[in-house]
């Protein structure tokens, strides 16, 4: 701390130079912070699935519906504790680019099923009781500006109703919160039955089932067993863990999300490599400096110590406010509006983060300070 | 005037030899521009691949026909009555064997790519025989065409160099149904080459749609013809369809994947464009700190202020756009051409597709590269011409 004034005054001699170093080292960890939620993103909520659920989907393709009657047949096979299902109804609200996620569920057992879907009481009863009601996620509905109460029409670009209109109309009864960082709350969700009853075609037909098993170890032998019971029926399954499925999504995407990535970090890198390079230099320019403390009988470890505190202190300062800001960044949601549901930066990338300051912090003022130490006291004098 | 040009071109070609003094500072900043450039048009180069091959599918004559109400084909349904009437309706082109109209049906299957082996949903199209005259560009090139009513599939292209197993004579099952890959086509780089295509007479019972089909594709008497027949289907009692231009249908189809790699490629180019001027900032502050003296002298034998800018702004501007060339040059030579194949959303399918570094997109790349030239340049060389000359002169 004796030194501390001294550290200062060294950093304060060029201020342009550090303000601009400071500035680069934050833009560096706002990008690092981007570059964390982007592999969340793209990973397509792999690492936030239930370990004890399965989702079971029609055998040829997803898009192919399964008969509802399945529903009984797969809570009667062992080891089953719990099932749901879901349809996708692809509806437009008011224009095509307003993209979120709308499913006809049967609320229950639905929000049995997803515990982390945390929805007040209260509004839950109200659903219930609700035919033409729906529930949504909190991003959507902060998206939009829904209330609870408000009637939104979505267009059906799939299902009509039976008068031929394409125009559902639905009541906000609630809105629901996660209840992690990264669960998704961007689904719309509304009644099975009013939507199976009002539509023209696919009637007693779901698009996948959600399944919970009692033994997340014993999930492949039930998977195996769900697909068995359904052996040679007309329409036969495909069930896998909700990873597995979430994970097979993320493969189409592709490499696309691989190479956005890998962009994204060399630039993280080449931006590090510079900022250090500034600080190194301004170490550099002192060599004679450190050599006439050296001379008033300051020992190696002490010189040392003050290069490395003024370089941490300058790389701290500037990589703990990017991450900062680069947390509250990513958390007001991702910059494509809506197309990458799952948008944060975890905390285990803030803790990497804040190991590549310390890092960046002791790589760029020891280096130079090292090799100001390996030469004589005469010699770094005469080059100062 | 003239006097300041010259005596900024003088200043210039002296602090242009002078680099070499600061080599390294110098690379470092052109260096920085250089990634940021090269990232900004890598990241831009995969949208445009993708548009590009979406939008060369879309012939000017070409019309899509659908559901009333619906975006995309895999959500449509039309009746076999309605796709006659639509086959018959005024405007459609007519050859030796009758209209120029195919109706289609659109599902996706499951293939393993061949680049990480894991399962993608690659679409499947049912065609009508007059398919190859409507899609006239696509050629069968190796093997055979199908034959209508057997369960054969030709392949595009992109599909068979991404996914697994596509080859010539292959025996593929999906469902109950094992098919037969006869042939192979190539249709210019259109989206067609990402799909399967086989007899829609054959797909229907597959995949137990009946009778119906998903859209009409039809071939026009000219571009022009596009309102009489979209005129004639609206306001026809019979249908409630929407009809759209190929060109317009395939770029709507685009729209979501565009705007994601968009704005994702703009937030990330545009904070490492921040930090890039940041380098330069401090690059040319230092060359101008350097230089204190030099230019104290200059401006004491009656050199203007302007020429000092203007030689200190040259100086970053050279820098930037060596950088600015050379990042392009990185992502045209790593990334132009490079073949993958992703998730469209909108239509739930699998596109093959090259990234393209189009002229265009340099050119964009290289005017990012002098703005933050420009930006990097101009506050040190502000602070060199407002040096007060005798303290400057004394200044070590």
């Amino acid at each position: 701390m004796r030194y501390l004034h001294l550290i200062l005054r060294n950093l304060l001699r060029k201020k342009v130079r550090t303000v601009f170093t400071l500035l680069s080292i934050l833009v560096a960890f706002i990008l690092f912070g981007y570059l964390a939620a982007i592999k969340m993103a793209f990973r397509m909520g792999v690492d936030l699935t239930g370990a004890d659920r399965l989702v079971v989907i029609h055998k040829v393709s997803l898009i192919q519906p399964l008969p509802l009657s399945y529903q009984g047949r797969i809570e009667a096979i062992e080891g089953v504790r719990d099932v749901a299902h879901a349809s996708w109804f692809g509806g437009v609200y008011q224009e095509p680019s307003n993209f979120f996620p709308q499913m006809a569920v049967e609320p229950e057992r639905y929000l049995r099923l997803y515990p982390e879907f945390l929805l007040p009481e209260e509004q839950k009863k109200a659903w219930l009781q609700d035919r033409t009601g729906a529930v949504v996620g909190r991003q959507t509905a902060s998206r939009f500006g829904w209330k609870v109460g408000d009637r939104i029409p979505i267009q059906g670009t799939i299902f009509r109703k039976q008068d031929g209109g394409t125009t559902w109309e639905f009541t906000i009864d609630g809105i629901y919160d996660g209840k992690e960082k990264g669960t998704d709350t961007t689904q719309f969700l509304f009644h099975y039955d009013y939507f199976d009853e009002s539509r023209q075609f696919w009637r007693g037909a779901v698009g996948w089932y959600i399944v919970r098993v009692a033994d997340p170890d014993a999930a492949a032998r039930i998977a195996a067993k769900i697909d068995a019971a359904f052996a040679n029926s007309s329409a036969e399954t495909k069930t896998s863990t909700e990873k597995a499925f979430a994970q097979s999504f993320a493969n189409q995407v592709g490499n696309i999300g691989a190479i956005i990535q890998a962009i994204v970090l060399a630039v993280f890198f080449t931006l590090m490599l510079v900022a250090g390079n500034t600080m190194a230099q301004a170490v550099r320019e002192r060599t004679g400096e450190l050599a006439v403390l050296k001379t008033l009988g300051f020992s190696d470890a002490k010189v040392m110590g003050l290069v490395l505190a003024e370089s941490l202190i300058l790389a701290g300062l500037g990589g703990g406010l990017g991450l900062a800001l680069a947390w509250w960044m990513t958390s007001l949601g991702d910059p494509t509006r809506g197309f990458l549901p799952i948008f944060y930066m975890p905390g285990k990338d803030l803790l990497l983060g804040a190991a590549l300051v310390v890092g960046l912090g002791f790589v760029a003022g020891a280096l130079p300070a090292l090799r100001a130490m390996r030469l004589t006291i005469v010699d770094a004098l005469r080059r100062g | 005037m003239l006097r300041t040009i010259v005596q900024a071109g003088v200043v210039t070609v002296l602090n242009l030899r002078s680099i070499g003094q600061r080599l390294g500072a110098s690379a470092a900043s052109a260096l920085g521009v250089a990634g940021v450039v090269a990232v900004f048009v890598a990241v831009l180069s995969i949208g445009e691949g993708f548009r590009a091959t979406m939008v060369a599918t879309g012939a000017p004559d070409a019309a899509v026909v659908f559901r009333g109400g619906t975006d995309t084909e895999m959500n449509s349904v039309l009746g076999l009555e309605q796709t006659r009437i639509i086959a018959d309706a005024a405007g459609v082109r007519r050859g030796a064997e009758g209209p120029l109209a195919s109706a289609e049906l659109f599902v996706v299957v499951d293939v393993a790519k061949r680049s990480s082996g894991t399962v993608a949903n690659v679409p499947l199209r049912g065609v009508q025989p007059a398919a190859l005259a409507v899609h006239d560009r696509v050629r069968v090139v190796e093997g055979r065409k199908f034959e209508t009513g057997r369960n054969e599939i030709i392949v595009g292209v992109g599909a068979a160099q991404q996914f697994r197993g596509l080859n010539l004579g292959a025996r593929l099952r999906w469902g109950e149904n094992e098919w037969t890959v006869v042939g192979i086509f190539e249709s210019g780089g259109t989206i067609a080459e990402s799909e399967l295509w086989c007899d829609a007479g054959v797909l229907q019972p597959a995949y137990r749609r009946g009778a119906s089909f998903q859209s009409v594709h039809v071939r026009l008497d000219s571009p022009d013809a596009f309102s009489r027949f979209k005129d004639a289907l609206t306001s026809d009692p019979r249908l409630d369809v929407r009809v759209i231009r190929e060109s317009e249908y395939w770029e709507e189809q685009s729209r979501m994947l565009r705007a994601v790699i968009r704005n994702l490629g703009g937030l990330v180019a545009m904070l490492m464009g921040i930090g890039a001027v940041f380098g330069a900032l401090n690059t040319m502050y230092s060359a101008v700190a350097a230089r204190t003296r030099e230019i104290a002298t200059l401006r004491a034998l009656g050199f203007g202020g302007t020429a000092v800018v203007a030689s200190v702004l040259v100086e970053s501007l050279l820098l930037a756009l060596v950088g600015g060339t050379l990042g392009g040059s990185i992502a045209f030579l790593l990334f132009n051409g490079y073949q993958t194949s992703t998730m469209n959303w909108q239509s739930f399918s699998q596109v093959a597709f090259a990234f393209r570094v189009t002229p265009a997109l340099m050119v964009q790349g290289i005017g990012y590269s002098i703005l933050m030239g420009l930006l990097g340049g101009m506050f040190p060389a502000i602070r060199a011409a407002r040096l007060p000359i005798a303290t400057a002169l004394r200044e070590l």
